[in-house]
């Protein structure tokens, strides 16, 4: 079976729209994913980041009301889809998988 | 916030700069976060900071996914596009079809006769492009000049070639002496043909570059040699090959074929040369002209040149400005000028007026070219007016196209395809049109023009007329229907006002002024010709034939044959002369008489005839008598004509003594002018004696009681008999004269049936702009109908405006073509004025035409019931 592909950052930012549920718009994605993380993330990565995603159809968005913060720009909110959800398990259960297949010996130092 | 003034908003340049490379479907939330983050950083790291980190985070954006397309708005598939405007064009042409026939008729007739004047021009400008040596050909010029007239010749003196071989040899490649073009019998056995050739010096193939098809080009060394054109030679020798065969010219002296050439294209200077026989041969065999052939005084050849590569031709022409002078002894206060005539100026500038070159068929070139230029023109005014009256209808639709997004430019792409597809159509009949009407066109032009399809230069220049024609005939439609404003255009309310028609109205008044004008042109040329045609000849035409003789047999014999064909009554009188009656054979100024004004420089046309002339052509005596065959002494009298008379100055001018070539001749008699040369000059003084070798021409009248057919069988029975070598081939003196109007009838049919088109090509679109201009009248016409207005005064009310722009046209055309007319006939010596008649025959002409033309519309359009016109709505 042909899987989506899922890359690391691409899944840091699915699993980070999923933590903001209600909330995952742009700058609140980039500043959660700094604060979890501890890693910079611009502006211009994340956004071509959530492009593809939504174009992968991982993502779904929608245009906010606006408001007098951001220059009364909108915000674009981010929901995962039941898609990006299954992806998501599957990456995690993949790696259950391989963590589960490491025999006790390989980590005993 | 934004009340808080103090608090420093992101920095302007860059989110300009976003907004300008960003998608548009990303720019608002993008700059949002942006704004954002810049307001978080503010708290935390201080206005400095942020704004550095806003710089970065913008630069950073400019990545591929972010960065929008080229366009602002998803484009089209252009080709689609293109396809779609084609699909329109098309539907719009199936809807109007009679206006569509009218537009592509009118343009496909434009672009035709551009054309055709093209392929004229093109022919008109590659004479004599053919010799290789074109650019370094050329003719010696002798030019008089005198005080109150000038005159310029290619007729030299012999020793001129001669002259620049040794004098100036270091100029010139090649000196050539020839004859004239002249006729001569070229016999093979009892097989002969009259054919024109020259006798050239020796390197003359040379010069000319002639494609020898048998033999070389070095033939006419040998002295008793000839050189035939394919054409002559298969007419002598059919099949066989002429190679070293004998043939005789004139029936006398024995040649032998040495070459074979091919015939000469037909825009070529020598195109009728048929022969080429060695110039010393001409020498040997015209022994009674010796003194002529060493003498500087008489003119008689023409000399070809072929300079070196590196002498500039006016550098030399300057050069040998003094030679003829130089070398004369008599008559020296008559100056002349020596110069060269180059062969690219041979055809265009032949015309030389105060011994300068001064145009000549280049005018009609340019004429033409003019003409062809405004046809087309009128074309494409017909195709402006007509697509810009007919937005009147497609308004909506531009209207429409605008409220769904159209652009102006794709609007202009639109009617650009428009056009350029009916461009098209127009041009491919056009084609067609001049496929098949060129044999007619080559007749009537005297020419043998093709098609050139095989170059790519005619194909580049096509597709480059098309282009340039469909540009300019869209461009008014394109940018004039693309300029509707939306609102208005679906409103309904768009209503084209003054300025909307002033442009047409000045394309129809620009139609009719060059129509106008071409018609007074046209009618003034054939009034041109009328008037000269008309002018008294001086001597009878009706029966008179010549033949050109170049054998001794008939002057042999010229007794028995005139008695004999006087007896039998199938002539009146018959004569010998070394010239037609359509031309004088020399020209001598040599003569001295009686009170003689010593500056006096004028010369006079000699023709050497014998005693029954006078009867033959029927010129009347004014004073004195005629030669007679009985006087022995009228062997040395001399009967001038009446301009001779007058130009000596002699008051009883019979009897008088003038002394010519060394000998006292006897004034015997003064007679009318005759219409000899150009009728478009006013009459030579002409000279007449008496000559007892062969003359060179017979002239026959024939009797008026006999049927021509009869006569001339008979007179060919007897001529026969005396000459049997000698080809029958008569001339009409009246046919031979008319041909001297050729070129001006020639030009006058050229010019009417362009005049014709470009009427009919005004008229299509007059017609068109009226139906417009019917139907946009309709429910107008409809309610003063019902009013109680009459046919006549809706006639008259739709007619008057066209009628009130045809009267500006009038207004405008009359002064240029008068002043035009007025110098073209400056060219001519004999000429008929610009009669007012023209101007009122011209512009009743365009009234009338004007009339029926919108007549037809206004008619149909006041005829129809108000019930149909007012019923819709």
């Amino acid at each position: 079976m042909k899987r989506a592909h899922l890359g690391e950052f691409e899944e840091t930012v699915l699993l980070t729209v999923a933590i903001l549920f209600g909330n995952a718009y742009g700058f609140n994605i980039k500043h959660e994913i700094e604060k979890r993380n501890q890693r910079k993330v611009s502006i211009g990565a994340m956004r071509t980041t959530l492009s593809r995603l939504e174009k992968k159809g991982f993502l779904v968005s929608e245009l906010g009301e606006a408001t007098k913060v951001r220059g009364g720009k909108r915000k674009r909110y981010f929901k995962v889809t039941p898609f990006g959800k299954k992806v998501l398990e599957e990456v995690m259960e993949n790696r259950q998988q391989l963590w589960n297949a490491i025999p006790g010996a390989a980590f005993n130092f | 916030m934004s009340s808080d003034k103090s608090k420093p908003s992101p920095p302007k340049s860059p989110l300009a700069f976003l907004r300008w490379f960003c998608r548009r479907d990303l720019l608002e939330d993008v700059e949002g976060d942006l704004c954002e983050c810049f307001d978080f950083h503010l708290k935390s790291k201080g206005a400095r900071k942020a704004k550095w980190l806003f710089i970065l985070d913008v630069l950073l954006l400019f990545r591929p996914g972010i960065i929008r397309s080229l366009y602002l708005w998803p484009q089209p598939n252009p080709n689609l596009m293109l396809k779609s405007n084609f699909k329109i064009a098309y539907r719009q042409l199936l809807k109007n079809k009679a206006y569509s026939l009218i537009n592509i008729g009118g343009l496909a007739a434009g672009m035709a006769v551009a054309m055709a004047i093209g392929l004229w021009i093109y022919d008109e400008l590659s004479f004599n492009k053919n010799h290789e040596n074109y650019d370094h050909i050329a003719r010696v010029m002798q030019h008089y000049i005198l005080p109150d007239q000038s005159g310029s010749s290619d007729w030299s003196p012999v020793p001129v070639g001669a002259e620049l071989d040794q004098s100036f040899g270091d100029d010139f490649e090649y000196v050539i002496v020839s004859s004239f073009t002249e006729d001569h019998i070229i016999s093979k056995g009892d097989l002969g043909f009259s054919a024109h050739g020259n006798y050239m010096q020796t390197e003359a193939p040379e010069m000319l570059t002639l494609k020898m098809l048998h033999g070389t080009r070095a033939g006419l060394e040998e002295l008793n040699s000839i050189l035939l054109s394919q054409s002559l030679a298969e007419r002598l020798f059919g099949e066989q090959d002429p190679m070293h065969k004998i043939v005789k010219i004139d029936l006398k002296h024995e040649v032998k074929v040495i070459g074979v050439y091919e015939d000469l294209p037909q825009n070529s200077e020598f195109k009728n040369v048929a022969f080429i026989a060695p110039w010393d041969l001409y020498v040997a065999t015209h022994q009674w002209w010796k003194e002529m052939f060493e003498s500087w005084e008489h003119t008689f050849v023409q000399v070809f040149v072929q300079l070196q590569p590196q002498a500039k031709m006016d550098v030399v022409s300057d050069k040998i400005k003094n030679m003829v002078h130089d070398h004369r002894t008599k008559r020296k206060n008559l100056r002349t000028r020596t110069s060269l005539h180059p062969m690219s100026k041979w055809h265009l500038y032949g015309e030389f007026k105060d011994g300068k070159n001064a145009g000549g068929q280049i005018q009609f070139v340019w004429l033409f070219g003019i003409t062809g230029v405004f046809v087309l023109l009128l074309a494409c005014i017909n195709f402006m007016n007509l697509s810009t009256a007919r937005a009147e209808g497609r308004t909506k639709e531009v209207g429409v196209r605008k409220a769904i997004g159209s652009f102006r430019s794709q609007l202009i792409h639109q009617f650009f395809s428009e056009s350029l597809l009916v461009v098209t159509i127009a041009f491919i009949i056009a084609l067609n049109i001049l496929l098949f009407s060129l044999p007619w066109f080559n007749e009537m032009a005297n020419k043998q023009m093709d098609i050139p399809w095989a170059s790519p230069w005619f194909w580049i220049a096509c597709i480059g007329f098309t282009l340039l024609t469909g540009t300019v005939a869209g461009s008014y439609p394109a940018c004039y229907l693309s300029s509707f404003q939306t609102v208005k255009a679906l409103k309904g309310t768009f209503r084209s006002g003054r300025f909307a028609t002033l442009p047409r109205q000045a394309l129809v008044i620009l139609q009719f002024t060059v129509s106008v004008t071409l018609i007074i042109g046209t009618i003034v040329v054939y009034s041109q010709i009328q008037h000269t045609r008309h002018r008294s000849l001086g001597y009878s035409q009706d029966g008179l034939i010549y033949l050109k003789v170049n054998t001794d047999e008939i002057h042999k014999h010229f007794e028995a044959i005139r008695n004999k064909l006087i007896t039998s009554g199938t002539i009146l009188e018959m004569t010998e002369s070394s010239g037609s009656i359509i031309g004088y054979p020399f020209g001598d100024g040599d003569f001295e008489w009686r009170d003689k004004d010593p500056d006096f420089l004028a010369s006079f046309r000699i023709d050497e005839i014998s005693p029954e002339y006078g009867k033959t052509v029927g010129w009347e005596i004014v004073e004195g008598r005629d030669f007679s065959r009985e006087i022995t002494s009228d062997k040395k009298g001399l009967v001038i004509n009446e301009s001779a008379a007058n130009i000596m100055g002699l008051e009883n001018p019979v009897g008088e003594i003038v002394k010519w070539q060394g000998k006292e001749w006897t004034i015997l008699g003064v007679i009318n002018d005759l219409m000899v040369d150009s009728p478009y000059l006013s009459a030579n003084p002409a000279v007449y004696y008496l000559a007892d070798w062969p003359g060179g021409f017979v002239s026959l009248k024939i009797n008026p009681t006999q049927r021509i057919k009869n006569a001339l069988e008979k007179i060919q029975a007897v001529f026969k008999e005396y000459a049997p070598g000698l080809p029958f081939d008569y001339k009409f003196a009246d046919e031979q004269y008319a041909k001297k109007f050729d070129h001006e009838v020639r030009i006058g049919q050229l010019a009417s049936v362009f005049v014709v088109l470009a009427i009919l090509i005004s008229c299509l679109g007059l017609f068109g702009l009226a139906s417009f201009m019917a139907k946009k009248r309709t429910k107008e016409i409809g309610i003063r109908k019902v009013a109680g207005a009459s046919v006549f005064k809706l006639w008259k009310l739709m007619s008057k405006e066209f009628i009130s722009l045809v009267l500006v046209s009038c207004l405008i055309a009359f002064p240029i073509a008068f002043f035009f007319m007025k110098n073209w006939l400056q060219n001519y010596e004999y000429r008929t004025g610009v009669s007012w008649w023209v101007f009122v025959a011209a512009g009743i002409g365009a009234f009338v035409i004007t009339l029926l033309t919108v007549s037809y519309q206004a008619i149909k359009a006041a005829m129809a019931s108000p019930v149909d016109s007012l019923r819709s709505e």
